[in-house]
């Protein structure tokens, strides 16, 4: 049976991360200065009501460190970033992967100088794309809620056993106010249990973790790494299984919004599905057969399950916030691409570079790049990639 | 149950060494003497965790470990912040009943170069949120496990691979960072330079380390024959001689105002001239030549200014 939801009104991200240092299980939280996320997180520890101890760390590049030192004597550890402090973290990324380190992670993506700016886009996560995290985009707040709990569980499964990231669309999300459906604290603590980790720095049994390894090793580790991520998508499912009997609620490895019948459709993730639907809905009434596969899991990348999910479509268009310089596209493309490479008959991809920097990407963004690509379509031609909603 | 330090020759006979033999550091190296004086001054469950060099390469070359205590290495820099993490997850797993040891000492362990240079930043993040943490430098003067490069406690005149001496450059022209002055001027509770051929004055404050409630910090010299061009067999004495001619005086620093010269260093009646230490030493053998006499002057007017200071510091005289 499903609990009974307990709305609350004007919920933001805080309570998100509020929910992690009200959890028993929970032991570690990393800070560094960052967001109002973290303020808010002292304000409420401050205040005696939180269970979990508070690392006010000096940098980004400590924050993540400090996350493996907590990870490695068995604590369940959780920090929060963004933007240039994710990318003072880059080298220990890579490490607490590698160390099979299971740290949740919410970054709220934001743009990466220079110049410098403070808003919305996903070069910041899409550079750390290769560094052995899971990576989850979320739409809106209570969908950032309900992936945060299962990340723990997914990141802490023996057969995973990786760092994850859940990211939110930086200001977009992170400052949104929305009606939230938490759950009791209790319940979430019987659904996660206490972290049992697989190996830890103990005294009565000391290991060295972190050593040196050279030519005849080391690509071992990666393999290791990879097999892995190989694992995630079915501990996934069971994990979703499992909160979707406690809450009624879940959300898959994408979604997939009027795509049935469609010869078009659009492929975004994060709060640019919101708006691909709203627009889908707006263009099916005017009778266009368009629909939306929104992506959650960009690491590991369902590569089958939405070659699957697309193949019967004459186009898909990609609306991606990040511009990998000097690529022929870019980073959802390159991977659709790749996707779609061994399909007999495969649909036309399109790929639109949109919302750098914050720059705001209205329904017109969306309707102007289906329409190219039906432009497109006629021709039997489109170019790699477009920049849409600059000065050119 | 707290363990004694193993101070008496027959005492450290019998305590269990943290560090086995099989590693693969250089012939002569202080480095894993330095390890094991502090092994012989541990009280209990410790967790080592250390930054990138020698002592990290050397000892854990996949599939084989050198060390017998829980240790950790993740990255060149951060070696204070993952020990915050492992000191702070202990301690609130044990509030939680989820760790069963009473007391577990965290001791970090850097190179100078991790530790001067490129650690920095983390260093004075731990000593500021003021973790239980002791870190030791072990200090050879240069970033010898990459190729002997010159870092922040390279000595001025010392030749490296990016500070060589030639015809118009004796060397490293600046001065070395003054580190422990820096970590105690944090407020640490303990602070201390130490040397591996005074072992028990070595081991009596990494102990006082450990004892001290608070960050703590270790400054140990650590002769590298490979970098140094030296002889193997004369690390100790090189040790020695360096406390000898003032260039790592022995001293603790008590909540960052209150200076003690230890005992090695407080019975010198007066330095002993660097040329006796320069000679001993390839890196250093250009200062002799005619065109750097005067920058040599320099150097050892400036360790004698130093030297008096610290005397001034430590109430002598």
């Amino acid at each position: 049976m499903p609990l009974s939801p307990k709305p609350l009104s004007n919920v933001t991200l805080t309570f998100l991360l509020l929910t992690r240092l009200r959890l028993k299980c929970g032991d570690i939280q990393v800070i560094a200065e960052d967001t109002i996320i973290v303020e808010d997180y002292q304000k409420f520890a401050a205040d005696g009501e939180v269970h979990c101890r508070v690392i006010p760390v000096e940098s980004e590049h400590s924050a993540m460190s400090a996350c493996i030192g907590a990870s490695a004597v068995g604590a369940r550890v959780a920090t929060a970033s963004a933007s240039a402090g994710l990318a003072l973290m880059w080298e220990i990324l890579y490490c607490a992967a590698s160390m099979r380190m299971p740290i949740i992670f919410t970054v709220a993506n934001r743009a990466l100088s220079g110049p410098i700016n403070i808003h919305n886009d996903w070069s910041d996560t899409y550079g750390a794309r290769d560094s052995g995290f899971i990576q989850i985009y979320t739409q809106s707040c209570q969908e950032a809620y309900d992936t945060t709990i299962m990340a723990f569980k997914i990141a802490e499964d023996h057969k995973v056993l990786l760092p994850i990231m859940v990211c939110i669309d930086g200001f977009i999300l992170s400052h949104n106010v929305e009606r939230v459906e938490m759950l009791p604290t209790e319940a979430v603590e019987n659904f996660l249990g206490v972290r049992e980790p697989f190996i830890k720095l103990d005294p009565d049994n000391p290991i060295t973790m972190g050593p040196l390894a050279l030519t005849d090793y080391y690509f071992e580790f990666k393999e290791q790494q990879d097999r892995a991520m190989d694992a995630v998508p079915e501990v996934f499912a069971q994990v979703e299984t499992d909160f979707e009997k406690m809450t009624g609620r879940k959300y898959g490895m994408f979604e997939e919004y009027r795509t049935d019948d469609a010869e078009i459709i659009i492929f975004t993730h994060s709060t640019p599905g919101g708006t691909a639907k709203a627009v889908v809905d707006v263009l099916r009434e005017k009778g266009e057969k368009v629909g939306v596969l929104r992506l959650r899991m960009f690491r590991p990348f369902p590569t089958k399950e939405i070659a699957e999910a697309v193949k019967n479509a004459k186009a898909v268009v990609v609306f991606e916030k990040c511009r990998s310089f000097g690529a022929p596209s870019n980073p959802l493309a390159l991977e659709l691409r790749t996707a779609l490479y061994d399909l007999e008959k495969r649909p036309m991809v399109v790929d639109f570079v949109i919302g750098l920097g914050g720059r705001d990407c209205p329904p017109t963004t969306i309707v102007e790049g289906y329409e190219k690509t039906k432009e497109y379509l006629k021709k039997g031609k489109a170019p790699l990639f477009e920049t849409l909603g600059v000065r050119k | 149950m707290t363990e004694p330090a193993a101070l008496k020759l027959k005492d450290m006979l019998k305590k269990p060494e943290i560090l086995t033999s099989g590693h693969r550091m250089c012939a002569g190296c202080a480095a894993p003497t330095i390890v094991k004086l502090m092994g012989m001054a541990l009280r209990g469950p410790t967790i080592a965790c250390e930054v990138t060099g020698c002592l990290e390469v050397a000892t854990t070359i996949y599939p084989y470990t050198a060390w017998n205590i829980p240790w950790i290495h993740v990255a060149f820099e951060n070696a204070a912040a993952v020990a915050s993490g492992v000191i702070e997850a202990v301690d609130v797993m044990r509030e939680k009943g989820r760790w069963s040891k009473e007391h577990v000492d965290v001791i970090a362990i850097g190179g100078d170069g991790g530790t001067f240079d490129i650690g920095f930043g983390a260093i004075s993040g731990m000593l500021e949120r003021g973790h239980d943490i002791v870190y030791m430098c072990y200090d050879n003067g240069a970033y010898q496990n990459t190729g002997i490069q010159r870092s922040g406690g390279t000595f001025p005149g010392q030749e490296t691979t990016t500070s060589w001496a030639g015809k118009v450059s004796p060397g490293k022209e600046q001065r070395k960072k003054p580190l422990a002055e820096i970590v105690a001027a944090h407020r640490t509770p303990y602070v201390a330079t130490v040397n591996p051929y005074h072992h028990r004055d070595f081991i009596t404050k990494f102990r006082k380390a450990l004892e001290v409630e608070g960050p703590a910090f270790i400054h140990a010299f650590s002769p590298c024959p490979r970098g140094w061009r030296s002889q193997t067999g004369k690390s100790m004495e090189l040790a020695k001689l360096a406390v000898e001619v003032g260039l790592h005086p022995l001293y603790e620093i008590f909540d960052g105002t209150e200076y003690k010269m230890s005992g090695p260093s407080r019975s010198l009646k007066e330095l002993r001239p660097l040329d006796d230490y320069w000679k001993t030493q390839g890196q250093f053998k250009h200062l002799f030549k005619p065109e750097w006499a005067d920058f040599k002057k320099g150097l050892q007017e400036q360790v004698n200014a130093d030297w008096e200071l610290l005397k001034k510091k430590c109430g002598i005289e």
